[in-house]
């Protein structure tokens, strides 16, 4: 048996170096790079947003898109995507759309709307909770027989949950088509790896639950794209979970509102920015002759208006209206429901006319 | 004295407790060298070391289940839940074993332990960070449920939590845990649980919060006094759980009125087990029902909704005119 450690190596070894990979198209290729560029310029704006109070606390992904960007290419349209806060890069590849995603992170309801046809779940918070949800969906398809894999991102952080657990367990014994997705940034907000586990690897985790783990290189979006791309064939054709371990970094803070320079080194930071999967896929292209300056320049100026017309859509929306906080709470509003909501237009009416509305409890 | 914020104040607790008893220690997320998200434990690790502040695993269970196993074995663990939306995967821990561990060993068996939980929302952060779900705490027997609404009061309450041998459930209201200063005393003190607080006496009627909201109900209120001569008993219960009942009745029973303001869901409130047991017991001196003022019966909303869905100053004001006027 090949122990976790040594196929870790493997998978290294199968996407490093200067050859073409075989079997992935050129356009391909260079739509991984462009796709990583977009959700960089997009996670850039996102931050100087925040600061400008334009939305709220934001969790940043720079340093993970090659994670986000080689999961979103390898889902097809039919699966089932897991998110969790930091995947908005994933989410937007797999059809959320990017002005949604800027209203999420504006706190306003509308960010909530996943359009009809996109598979994406909505973000979850609570760590590692959406894991038994992506095992649940894969089972449905299973049970259905439909031709659907559930993919499920969470971090390093999330390992340590009984839902990891429970997620794998389930997963392993119902056979589901589910791949379970670690991006393994190093850090739990401040906690390093080293506490959240004292087995070698989360791949080999896999083992106990009687499927198959892989490590893989999270900073090379082609061996991210093979591996994820490999396991949701594998699950499709009813061969069952996959949990791919992706060793990767975020090199900004955890979100916003976090500190990092009080739990991790500068120098730290640099050694991972030096492994850069944009920079690494960009030089990889030149050297095969698919990139030049001319298509880097052209891909800047694309991402740049397709960001800012993302966000003049987030910030043209209406104003806000009070009525959606009473929405969707059951498919029909209880009279109770009906009568707040009443309520606060009739205290918004009369605070309008400079009065108070009587309290109605 | 110092002029201290209210999480400041916390620190100051925490620290006071760990110089005075060894088996303090304290567990949870990033609360080491990151010194907690809102800096609660800042500068502990660093006075009392890696064994006594402890980083742990990604896992409320973890957390509050370990916490069991050190309390009953000798240490008196003080962890800390990051978020209030976020003690749920811990929830099995607090309800099945926290709450009843006294009850199911006939007394062998105690955990003193205080969980720390931020609670309550307006602070414009992304969603599930922003409940008030203390019902839940307070619904269950055996725990003590803890509200400071001041500096004051959160140091000298977390030390008389930390004292206990019953496991109190003690939640901090971020919304004004940074918000203004007050003096706090050097060195320990304690202010005693399960003791509501008159924060000022008043005739016309009673009025009960706790928390973030007990200041912003103080506010509209002396704004009433001043603009329409009201007199308003304000007591900040403290203790959500048991709740100090004979305080409340008291001035229930000399104003004949009262209005509870909290920041928790209007349905099964807290505010409906104080308004049903002052109705039970001060029914012959009760001139008015008494009042709920809560947030909507919906989950706490995305920022942009936030101040809708809690009490306003304005719905404050109104609940208070209906319980004077009826
Ligand atoms: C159940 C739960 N506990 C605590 C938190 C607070 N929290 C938010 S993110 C985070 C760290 C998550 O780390 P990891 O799973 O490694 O994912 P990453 O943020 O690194 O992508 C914590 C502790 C939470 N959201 N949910």
């Amino acid at each position: 048996m090949v122990k976790p450690a040594e196929r870790v190596v493997q998978a290294a070894a199968a996407s490093t170096g200067h050859e073409k990979p075989a079997g992935i198209p050129d356009a391909l290729l260079v739509e991984m790079y462009r796709q990583m560029v977009l959700i960089r310029r997009f996670d850039r704006r996102c931050i100087g947003l925040q600061r400008a109070g334009r939305i709220g606390t934001y969790a940043p992904m720079e340093g993970q898109e090659a994670c986000q960007v080689g999961v979103g290419l390898a889902l097809r349209p039919q699966d089932f995507l897991f998110p969790t806060y930091r995947d908005s890069g994933a989410m937007m590849l797999h059809g959320m759309p990017m002005d949604k995603v800027l209203l999420f992170w504006n706190g306003r309801v509308e960010g909530y709307e996943i359009p009809e046809a996109v598979n994406v779940f909505p973000v979850a918070v609570p760590i590692a909770t959406q894991l038994p949800h992506a095992a649940g969906a894969a089972w449905a398809a299973k049970l259905r027989g439909v031709d659907q894999v559930a993919v499920a991102l969470f971090g390093d952080g999330a390992s340590s949950e009984g839902d990891f657990h429970t997620a794998m367990n389930f997963a392993g014994v119902f056979h589901v088509p589910a791949v379970f997705v670690c991006q393994n940034n190093q850090y739990a907000i401040s906690v390093p790896y080293r506490r959240q586990t004292a087995s070698e690897t989360i791949a080999q985790k896999a083992e106990a639950y009687g499927f198959e783990g892989i490590r893989i290189d999270g900073c090379d979006v082609i061996a991210v794209y093979r591996a994820v791309q490999a396991a949701i064939e594998k699950a499709a054709a009813g061969g069952g979970p996959t949990l791919v371990e992706a060793l990767t970094y975020r090199y900004g803070a955890h979100t916003t509102s976090d500190d990092p320079t009080k739990y991790r080194k500068p120098e730290e930071v640099e050694e991972w920015r030096a492994r850069d999967p944009i920079a690494k896929l960009g030089g990889q292209l030149r050297e095969w002759g698919l990139w030049d300056d001319e298509a880097e320049e052209q891909l800047q100026q694309e991402v740049d208006s397709q960001v800012s017309t993302a966000i003049a859509a987030m910030e043209s929306i209406e104003p806000v209206n009070p009525d959606d906080l009473f929405l969707h709470i059951y498919e029909t509003p209880t009279p109770r429901l009906l009568k707040q909501r009443d309520a606060l237009r009739a205290e918004l009416a009369a605070k309008a006319q400079g009065g108070i509305a009587p309290w109605r409890s | 004295m110092a002029q201290l914020t209210l999480v400041q104040a916390v620190n100051e607790a925490l620290r006071e407790a760990m110089r005075r008893d060894e088996r303090v220690m304290l567990l949870g997320e990033d609360i080491g060298a990151n010194g907690g998200v809102f800096r609660a434990t800042e500068g502990l690790m660093a006075e009392f070391g890696e064994d006594r502040v402890v980083d742990t695993p990604l896992a409320e269970s973890g957390i509050l289940g370990t916490a069991v196993g050190l309390a009953v074995n000798g240490m008196r663990p003080v962890p800390e839940i990051q978020f209030m939306g976020f003690i749920y995967p811990g929830f099995e821990q607090v309800v099945s074993h926290i709450a009843r561990i006294r009850m199911r060993s006939r007394g062998r068996f105690a955990v003193p332990m205080v969980v720390r939980v931020p609670f309550g929302g307006r602070i414009r952060a992304p969603e599930l960070h922003s409940e008030s779900t203390e019902t839940f705490f307070a619904h269950t027997p055996g725990l003590t449920v803890v509200a400071p609404s001041n500096p004051y009061d959160a140091k000298g309450l977390l030390l008389a939590s930390i004292e206990s041998n019953d496991p109190v459930i003690f939640l901090e209201p971020m919304r004004i845990y940074r918000a203004f200063r007050e003096e706090v005393p050097e060195g320990y003190y304690t202010v005693p649980l399960r003791e509501a607080r008159v924060v000022q006496e008043g005739t016309d009627l009673t009025v009960i919060a706790w928390g973030t909201m007990l200041r912003e109900t103080l506010d509209v209120v002396r704004k009433l006094e001043a603009e329409q001569g009201l007199s308003a008993e304000v007591i900040d219960l403290r203790t959500l759980s048991p709740w100090d009942e004979e305080t409340v009745f008291a001035s229930v029973n000399k104003t004949g009125r009262a209005v509870v303001v909290h920041e928790a869901v209007g349905h099964l409130g807290l505010g409906a087990e104080i308004a049903a047991r002052i109705s039970e017991a001060c029914i012959l001196q009760l001139e008015a029902p008494v009042v709920r003022i809560s947030s909507f019966d919906v989950p706490p909303p995305p920022f942009s909704l936030e101040d809708w869905h809690a009490p306003t100053p304005e719905r404050i004001a109104s609940g208070i005119a209906e319980a004077l006027s009826f």
